[in-house]
């Protein structure tokens, strides 16, 4: 059979198109961003008429899948880890409707934060609603347990998470297809028992009381699981646990032969009664896992654990940031350290705006509008224009999450902070931007809000944007006052008339919204 | 040299200057040549402007690690001089340094050209090319990745021929101009490695 380089993501995407979906559900995100990207050019998806759109954001998409699951046809979510936090009412929801069609959600999280405002661990999620999950060990086995979960799902009655971290999503590796063609999809076909999905109270704790009981059997599954192995080793001084890609560091720093016995975890809930039998062969056992301490916190208990166990919390391994053969060789004790060291002379190379970029000019406006008033500060949001706080610009006080920047300037505003000044792109805006504008006009807080519009998701490749050619009229829809929105056009030539307007509108005491709009250069590059 | 049965190869550089496309055309090859392939990519943020590195594995065995251990890479491609030095801590001793000589001085301080010059000559094994100029000798000046790519290919575990069929391949689209110059650069390239 032919193999195929493929990134994690793309055997993802592959491996749902191949279990017969009828949808993806996404909203762009690192590095979850092309598993999405490949169902959308995939000639095959589109023959079966797959619907493939980019969401508003994660939780449309979570919702929108579990409507799809709800018709009796299989669905895959996409998102970052942080995506998870926007849809993890909708997620935790699910697990207690149960799926109808085969649900899955993938989370891709970012340990050592290349992208993200932080590294949190999606397998808590997993564990936090009470559904099987499963984290891959390599881009094959990515395929193959995506192929493999719909059928779970469906078999259960439950969704499944999927957790990748940014190295299994953003590595190649050759990959063999299993199918020769996607499986058929399904007809529409409605739950057997109609009010499953309606959780009022009474349903709600029948249907709580039904996932409880088949949490023994995911645990079962777990314990019997072909994707669960212990390959045997002679030295039991130390057993091992990967989680993941873990394993695959071990096998890297050891060459050919691991002497400790080791156990590849990948299906979860946990395997106790097979993990607490490789700790009572051994003298201790080291945990090897990207993101939080999950696994080991678990094996630690409260002491009397059947062996000493070792990991991020005993400093065996550092307590932040992703595994690497590296740290992973360093925690077996063997010696791992670079032939060389860099020349001093090297100095970090950030991102940057691009030269050109549309925000670039929004932020030279804002700053000479603020220069003369030291209270102004500067809720941004997330996007390109989060750069805007490196220098040369330095212009933003604040990037949280997605939606923050309008929310946390009327916060400010309304414990006395003037000018408060809002900074969110147009593809934010849509994600989560647009209630925290409503709650500013409804309160009429002196809140100015600048919608940098690039007419596109720039920072993560440039997708559409549902913003596009509508922004005008939602904001005016929401009830800001026709004379207090502008649009203005950032380019140097206008650099004095919109200075001047942003500072009228800075001294406002009401809602304001100015809409910066030029096409991101990229993007037209990629049209052009 | 001894015959290696995998190679490890580091390609860094800034982000858009093409680094996934070089892992793409030695990544391919490798694979129609029959080896395994692990490639370790960055997309993202860093993507924009910032120091981006690759992480290309080949072997006629099976891989483990999707990253490349410290100390242990055969080669180091790189499309600027600074970036290439960067990444010397992955490199043994007795690894290749193929770079381009054009820094991107993006950065606030850019480091002393002359003194990032002669670390580079410093290293035992280094290539270094004036890519940009190549590649306008060989028609455009897009081809630069095909010159670094060249001038690779004679440090590379797969045949000359392969990589030529490859990128033949790659930039078929494009049409037999882009083809042609694209080979071109290739050749120049591979001519100041030998
Ligand atoms: C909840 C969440 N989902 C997705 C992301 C990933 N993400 C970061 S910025 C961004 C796009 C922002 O687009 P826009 O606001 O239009 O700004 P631009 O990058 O185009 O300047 C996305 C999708 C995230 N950080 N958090
Ligand atoms: S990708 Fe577009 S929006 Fe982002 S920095 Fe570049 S020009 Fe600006």
């Amino acid at each position: 059979m032919k193999t195929n380089l493929w990134l994690g993501d793309e055997a993802i995407a592959q491996a749902a198109i191949d279990a017969g979906i009828s949808g993806v559900f996404a909203y762009p995100g690192t590095p979850s961003t092309e598993i999405t990207e490949y169902i959308q050019q995939s000639a095959e998806a589109q023959e079966r008429g797959i619907r493939a759109r980019w969401s508003c954001n994660e939780k449309t998409a979570m919702e929108a899948a579990l409507g799809m699951s709800f018709a009796g046809k299989r669905a895959v979510v996409c998102m970052k880890h942080v995506g998870l936090n926007v849809a993890s009412d909708a997620f935790i929801n699910s697990a207690i409707t149960g799926a109808n069609g085969g649900l899955v959600v993938v989370a891709a999280d970012d340990p050592s934060m290349h992208s993200s405002q932080n590294e949190q661990d999606s397998r808590f999620y997993g564990s936090f609603a009470q559904i099987p999950f499963f984290e891959p060990s390599s881009q094959q086995e990515a395929y193959d347990i995506v192929l493999a979960a719909f059928d779970v799902s469906e078999r259960h009655g439950v969704p499944i998470l999927v957790r990748l971290t940014t190295r299994m999503a953003h590595s190649r590796a050759d990959v063999v297809r299993r199918v020769d063609r996607p499986r058929e999809q399904k007809p529409v076909k409605f739950p057997s028992d109609s009010r499953r999905f309606v959780l009022l109270p009474a349903i709600a704790r029948r249907n709580y009381a039904e996932l409880l009981g088949k949490t023994r059997n995911f645990e079962e599954e777990s314990e019997h699981s072909a994707f669960n192995v212990l390959e045997e080793g002679g030295d039991h001084s130390v057993g091992i646990i990967a989680c993941g890609i873990a394993a695959n560091y071990v096998r890297e720093v050891y060459g050919s032969k691991i002497p400790h016995p080791m156990f590849r975890l990948v299906q979860y809930p946990l395997p106790r009664r097979r993990l607490a039998k490789l700790m009572q062969a051994c003298k201790a056992v080291i945990v090897f896992e990207d993101g939080y301490p999950l696994v080991e916190e678990l094996l630690r208990g409260v002491g009397g654990a059947p062996c000493a166990v070792k990991g991020r919390l005993d400093g065996t391994l550092p307590r932040a940031g992703e595994l690497d053969p590296h740290n992973v060789a360093r925690a077996l004790g063997l010696v791992s350290q670079p032939a060389v060291e860099a020349p001093p002379e090297i100095v970090p190379r950030p991102p940057m705006l691009c030269p050109g970029c549309p925000h670039a000019n929004m932020f030279d406006y804002l700053r000479e509008a603020i220069a003369g008033s030291p209270g102004a500060r500067v809720f941004s949001d997330i996007g390109c224009y989060t750069l805007g706080a490196l220098p040369p610009y330095e212009a933003i006080n604040s990037c949280v999450d997605m939606g923050a920047s309008i929310t946390m300037a009327k916060g400010a505003a309304e414990a006395g902070v003037h000018p408060a000044i809002a900074v969110i792109g147009d593809s934010t805006f849509t994600h989560s931007g647009i209630t925290g504008l409503l709650d500013v006009v409804e309160d009429r807080t002196a809140v100015t809000v600048i919608i940098s519009d690039n007419l596109t998701t720039g920072m993560t490749g440039g997708q559409n944007s549902p913003a596009t050619g509508r922004l005008e009229q939602i904001c005016a829809g929401l009830g800001v006052e026709p004379t207090h929105l502008h649009i203005i056009e950032p380019l140097p030539s206008n650099h004095q008339s919109n200075v001047a307007l942003l500072k009228r509108e800075l001294e406002y005491k009401g809602p304001s919204v100015i809409i910066s709009r030029r096409p991101c250069i990229q993007t037209g590059k990629r049209s052009g | 040299m001894t015959a290696q049965t995998s190679q490890d190869i580091i390609i860094a550089g800034v982000g858009g200057q093409g680094i996934l496309t070089i892992c793409a055309i030695i990544g391919g090859a490798a694979l129609n040549h029959g080896l395994h392939v692990k490639q370790s990519e960055v997309h993202g943020m860093a993507v924009r402007g910032g120091a981006v590195v690759s992480h290309l594995r080949l072997s006629s065995g099976s891989i483990a690690s999707d990253l490349i251990p410290l100390g242990a890479a055969h080669i180091i491609l790189s499309m600027e001089p600074m970036e290439a030095l960067r990444y010397l801590p992955y490199a043994r001793r007795d690894a290749v340094l193929v770079t381009n000589r054009n820094p991107v001085r993006t950065v606030a301080a850019y480091p002393d050209e002359k003194l990032i010059e002669a670390r580079l000559k410093e290293w035992p094994h280094h290539v270094l090319l004036d890519a940009e100029k190549m590649a306008r000798q060989a028609g455009t000046v897009r081809a630069v990745n095909s010159v670094i790519l060249g001038a690779a290919s004679a440090f590379l575990m797969i045949p000359e021929a392969d990589m030529r069929s490859y990128l033949e391949r790659f930039f078929e689209r494009k049409g037999r101009d882009v083809v042609d110059k694209n080979l071109a650069a290739f050749d120049m390239g591979r001519v100041m490695a030998k």
